[in-house]
């Protein structure tokens, strides 16, 4: 009985949700739910099966600086559940609550239309962080939970204009992980107080879904952006594109390179740093970083390589970013004047 | 009490109740089947690869405690990573008391097999691969578990590694075993590590047999208590194909064991066969450093009960040829570079001291002379490594 009138209770909220001007609501007991939905549409985080317009709640955000993944064109959102807040501490560390999500669609410009390949998620459960990767059907209606990753063939245009051929790697569960580590727990990367750009932080404030706790705030650069001193571009990049791994408690914490922002050690930033497991990595160049020679640097050479046994980062690009590996490149020829 | 007894009896149950079998065969999709696999596996389970070659795209990993992964043997079971596009290794394991046996992987692009923070993990029966033979080109280790708790090596055999064939980096409580490592340039390396033991194992045809090392900068540093006992150390004299900058690319060709910056290792009852350079080196790391918490000598390291024969008739070190003739053709059997405290030498053969006064001093510098013997201190063996009961009740 008890359960035909729960049953109920959920067509009626189905109906009442639906006849709503707001379309539907994203789906709390999925989020907080046990195992793997097969797919995105369960979690109702988008009004259309497209996954183009975000449901009520579901919040938009832009980052200042961002992680390279081929060129692909990034949507990122945050949902915390009515009512709840994600707090900010003096850190600037972001706090979610449970039942919270963050979503970040992928996907390129291909014959002119706007295409997504691939949407992964990070849903806060009471027993920690879960990530997982959908991938997005051929007739964009619908993507599906795999969490073996995929390859797909891709063609499209980088912002040079040139055309590039790849084959685009959607990660694997534990391939999420392993960037998203922290002591071995899952844990968000991207949205720190410091990476939210000024008007998704205004917004997030403004909206009454994020607490900012007194200290003070500095925003990282956006390395993109050439009116920002070369240093800061640099370490804002390093930190963004490394540092999930490069960290004292991340996935390369045995390398002893550390690159994220607040990092003050020279060596384990890799200046006269010599390669601990790098194998061939190294390309025969002695240290990460040779102030004044960047074509000496393994760390530069790693960033320019495509090769898996050479590449860094190991997982999410297959083609080289080569305005990266040119701001990086400047930047310790800079380090010998 | 008694309700107690059937508490712990149910939990001692429990994993062999739930534990399933999932079995992976080779072919088709091999790439998607086995990682969803690895994935979807929950404590307790064993994924079972089928016989045969799995052609893999991208490097495979596992996050899940106690799974056991299982291949119909180390020439049977495949795992080919030619055609591999991405990922850093063959195989990463990152989730405690992992048991991984009876297959091969082959070609990875970069490390055979990873497995970092993964205590209590068990590499039994592997056979790790680069089928051309040694190249720079090759991927960096075999076998490679870091930051770990006990940790076991048994009964595998590695080729081609450019850098180790087996490492043990940045562990506590190690066991490397009867294994087989041929063509490597290091054939089984322990590097900023505690309490290892590396026995009964054939090291041939690397550049290097056996090195025990400590390196600075990093998360763990001060290498200890390491016994080298009961291997066969023999013609280590291929030419070191390292990429440069990694430590390795500096040994010598012709190495049978190595000791740099460590303390308390013990060099016992080994047969030290054909190498060329030298059987046993005892060295401080001599590169350039910053760091006030690293010791870069070799301290305690004590050489006993080995069996040489063949040695330093081919010395591949700055100014060896001529050294070997000073000594009278061949270089003798153990060089010690005259820094580290607590050296005792045990056996009756000479030894090569090179007189150095500090560390990081060229070798141009050297006062080479007969090492000269000091009357042997005692030294007190060393504690035997003991893994956890249940790792090897694992094997069984």
């Amino acid at each position: 009985m008890r359960t035909f009138l729960a049953a109920l209770a959920i067509c009626f909220a189905g109906y009442a949700t639906s006849a709503s001007p707001t379309g539907p609501a994203v789906a709390d007991h999925v989020i907080m739910g046990e195992g793997m939905p097969h797919n995105l549409s369960e979690y109702g985080f988008f009004r259309d099966s497209g996954g183009r317009e975000a449901s009520e709640g579901v919040k938009l955000y832009r980052l200042n600086s961002s992680l390279f993944t081929d060129y692909a064109d990034k949507f990122r959102y945050i949902y915390i559940p009515s009512g709840k807040k994600m707090i900010a501490d003096e850190a600037g560390l972001v706090t979610f609550p449970v039942g919270s999500a963050i979503i970040k669609s992928f996907g390129y410009e291909i014959d002119g239309k706007d295409r997504l390949l691939e949407t992964r998620i990070l849903l806060h459960r009471t027993d920690g962080w879960l990530a997982l990767p959908y991938v997005w059907n051929a007739d964009q209606t619908e993507a599906t939970l795999k969490v073996a990753g995929k390859r797909i063939p891709v063609t499209f245009t980088d912002p040079s204009g040139e055309e590039r051929s790849i084959s685009y790697a959607v990660p694997n569960k534990n391939q999420c992980k392993e960037c998203h580590a922290l002591s071995g727990e899952v844990t968000p990367i991207g949205p720190k107080l410091r990476n939210l750009s000024r008007d998704s932080l205004a917004m997030l404030t403004s909206d009454a879904v994020l607490e900012l706790k007194s200290g003070q705030h500095h925003p990282m650069p956006d390395y993109a952006d050439d009116a920002v001193p070369l240093e800061g571009r640099a370490r804002a990049y390093l930190d963004i594109n490394c540092a999930h791994c490069h960290n004292r408690k991340g996935s390369a914490s045995n390398s002893g390179l550390y690159l994220t922002y607040e990092e003050d050690q020279q060596v384990h930033l890799g200046i006269g740093k010599r390669p601990t497991a790098a194998g061939r990595g190294s390309g025969g160049r002695q240290f990460a970083i040779d102030p004044g020679r960047p074509e000496e640097s393994y760390m530069i050479y790693r960033m320019a390589s495509t090769d898996p046994g050479i590449a860094m980062p190991e997982v999410g690009r297959s083609l080289a970013h080569d305005e990266g590996v040119a701001l990086l490149s400047e930047w310790i020829e800079g380090m010998g004047e | 009490m008694f309700r107690t007894a059937i508490t712990v009896a149910a939990l001692c149950l429990a994993p062999t109740v739930y534990a399933k079998t999932i079995t992976v065969d080779a072919g088709e999709g091999a790439q998607e089947r086995l990682q969803e696999a690895l994935i979807l596996a929950e404590p307790g389970d064993i994924v079972m690869l089928g016989a045969g070659r799995f052609d893999l795209t991208d490097g495979l990993s596992l996050d899940v405690d106690d799974v056991t992964v299982k291949g119909a043997g180390m020439d049977a079971s495949v795992l080919s990573f030619a055609g591999q596009l991405g990922a850093g290794e063959g195989l990463l394991v990152t989730s405690d008391n992992v048991t991984l046996r009876d297959f091969a992987i082959e070609d990875s692009k970069g490390d055979g097999i990873k497995s970092k923070g993964a205590d209590q993990i068990i590499y039994h029966a592997l056979r790790i691969e680069w089928t051309g033979g040694p190249k720079a080109t090759n991927g960096a280790y075999g076998i490679y578990p870091v930051d770990s708790k006990n940790v076991l090596v048994q009964d595998s055999m590695v080729r081609g590694a450019s850098d180790a064939g087996i490492y043990v980096g940045q562990s506590d409580n190690i066991i490397v075993r009867r294994n087989t490592v041929t063509e490597n340039v290091a054939g089984i390396e322990i590097e900023n590590s505690y309490n290892a033991e590396v026995t009964e194992n054939l090291a041939t045809k690397n550049t290097g047999g056996i090195l025990i090392f400590d390196l600075p900068n990093l998360p763990q540093m001060g290498g200890h208590s390491v016994l080298v006992a009961r291997n066969a150390v023999i013609g280590n004299n291929t030419d070191n194909f390292a990429p440069e900058g990694n430590i390795v690319a500096e040994v010598p060709a012709g190495t049978g064991v190595m000791v740099m910056a460590n303390l308390d290792v013990h060099v016992v009852e080994n047969a030290l066969i054909n190498n060329s350079t030298a059987a046993v080196f005892v060295v401080a790391y001599t590169q350039k450093f910053d760091d006030p918490n690293y010791d870069p000598t070799a301290r305690n390291v004590l050489i006993t009960k080995n069996i040489y024969s063949g040695f330093g008739f081919a010395p591949d070190i700055p100014g060896g040829p001529m050294l070997a003739q000073a000594f009278g053709g061949n270089l003798p059997a153990v060089v010690y570079d005259g820094l580290g405290k607590g050296f005792v030498l045990a056996d009756d053969i000479p030894a090569l001291d090179l007189g150095l006064t500090q560390v990081g001093q060229s070798v141009t510098e050297a006062k080479p002379k007969l090492y000269d013997r000091p009357a042997a201190l005692p030294v007190q063996a060393l504690k035997p490594i003991t893994l956890p009961a249940e790792m090897e009740a694992r094997l069984k």
